[in-house]
C-alpha cells in the first residue's frame, strides 16, 4: 500500500491525464472539460431565468457532474486515505521566494496562511478564496473553458482558440504572481 | 443514461481526481512554482498530457473511429475569431488560477482530500459563472 501514498512523477501523471481525452471521446463522444460543471450547476438552479443557463443540463451535463463527483472521491482516496505524509518536494527557489512573501506553512497541498477556515476573515484569506474562486469561475466561462477544456482538450484538438486562451491563462497568472500577489501578502 | 454508464464516468473521474492529487497538480505551491518557472513538473504534466491527447485525437479522426455506441465522434471546433473572449477571459482565469492556486478540477479534488474550506472558492466560482451568464451580452467576445 506504500506505493499509493507516494507522489506520482510527472512523466506518469501527464500521459494518464492526456488519456482522459480519448477515453471520454470513445465512451460517448464527450469532450473533457471540468468547468462546464459550474455552468451545469447554474443551469440546475437558474434563479433569474438567464438565457445562458436555459438548456437541458441533465442531458448535456449529467455525465460530467458524475465525473466531477468521481474526482472528489479520487481526491479523498489520494489526499486523505493514501495521503503523502511528506511535504512536497518544491524547488528551493520557490520556497525562498514564498517565505520572503510571508508564507510559513509548507506542510500540505495549500498554505494554511492563505487557505483555511482560520483565515477566512482576513483580507488575504478572503481575497485568495473568494476573489480567486470568483475569477476562476467567471474567467473559465468567459474564455469558454479552463485548464482541462482548453489546455488539455482544446490543444489536443489543435484548436487555435485554445492556444490563445492558454496564453491568456499565463498573462493573468504571471501578473498575479509577480505584481499582484506581493501587494496582497 | 444507464447506471452502468454513470459508473464508468464515476470511475474515470475518480482516477482523474486521484492522479491530480498524487501528481501534486492540486498543490497551490506547484502552481506558484510553475508561474515562477522554477520547475519542469507542471510543464511536464500538461505537455505530456497534450502530446498524448493530440496523438489520440488524430488517430480517432483519421480512422473515423466511432464511440462505443457506434456513433461518429465529432469535436465541435472553437471559433478563434472571438479572440477577445479568449484573451480577456483567459487572463481573468489566469489571475484566479494563480491567486487561488487551483483550477476547477483541483478545487473539487482538494475538497475531497479533506480541505473542507475549498467549498468557499467552489461557491465563489459558481457565483462567478452565474455573473458571467448575467453580463454575457454586454461583454466583448
Amino acid at each position: 500500500m506504500d506505493i499509493l501514498s507516494q507522489p506520482m512523477p510527472w512523466y506518469i501523471a501527464g500521459p494518464i491525464i492526456g488519456l482522459t481525452v480519448p477515453v471520454l471521446l470513445l465512451l460517448g463522444g464527450k469532450m473533457f472539460g471540468v468547468s462546464a460543471n459550474l455552468r451545469h450547476t447554474c443551469a440546475a438552479c437558474n434563479f433569474g431565468n438567464i438565457e445562458f443557463f436555459n438548456y437541458d443540463w441533465k442531458k448535456a451535463g449529467s455525465w460530467n457532474l458524475v465525473f466531477l463527483v468521481g474526482s472528489i472521491i479520487g481526491g479523498f482516496l489520494g489526499g486523505y486515505i493514501f495521503a503523502n505524509p511528506e511535504p512536497i518536494n518544491l524547488a528551493s527557489s520557490t520556497i525562498t521566494d514564498l517565505k520572503a512573501l510571508g508564507i510559513n506553512d509548507f506542510s500540505g497541498m495549500v498554505p494554511t496562511d492563505l487557505i483555511s477556515w482560520d483565515v477566512i476573515g482576513t483580507p488575504a484569506g478572503l481575497t485568495v478564496m473568494v476573489l480567486g474562486g470568483f475569477l476562476v469561475g467567471f474567467g473559465a466561462r468567459y474564455a469558454g473553458g479552463c485548464t482541462s477544456g482548453h489546455a488539455i482538450s482544446g490543444l489536443s484538438d489543435l484548436q487555435l482558440a485554445s492556444l490563445v486562451a492558454v496564453i491568456g491563462f499565463f498573462i493573468g497568472g504571471l501578473l498575479m504572481t509577480y505584481l499582484i500577489y506581493p501587494l496582497i501578502l | 443514461m444507464k447506471f452502468l454508464e454513470y459508473l464508468k464516468y464515476l470511475l474515470i473521474g475518480t482516477a482523474f481526481g486521484f492522479i491530480l492529487v498524487k501528481s501534486e497538480v492540486v498543490s497551490w505551491f506547484r502552481i506558484q512554482e510553475m508561474f515562477r518557472f522554477d520547475s519542469f513538473h507542471m510543464y511536464g504534466i500538461i505537455g505530456l498530457a497534450v502530446v498524448v491527447g493530440i496523438i489520440s485525437v488524430q488517430i480517432i479522426k483519421r480512422n473515423n473511429i466511432t464511440d462505443t455506441k457506434g456513433n461518429p465522434i465529432t469535436i465541435p471546433p472553437k471559433d478563434a475569431t472571438q479572440w477577445k473572449r479568449y484573451i480577456i477571459g483567459g487572463s481573468m482565469f489566469g489571475l484566479g488560477w494563480a491567486l487561488l492556486g487551483a483550477c476547477p478540477g483541483p478545487m473539487f479534488a482538494l475538497l475531497g482530500s479533506g480541505i473542507t474550506v475549498m467549498i468557499i472558492p467552489i461557491l465563489s466560482a459558481i457565483a462567478g459563472t452565474y455573473v458571467y451568464g448575467m453580463l454575457r451580452d454586454s461583454l466583448p467576445h
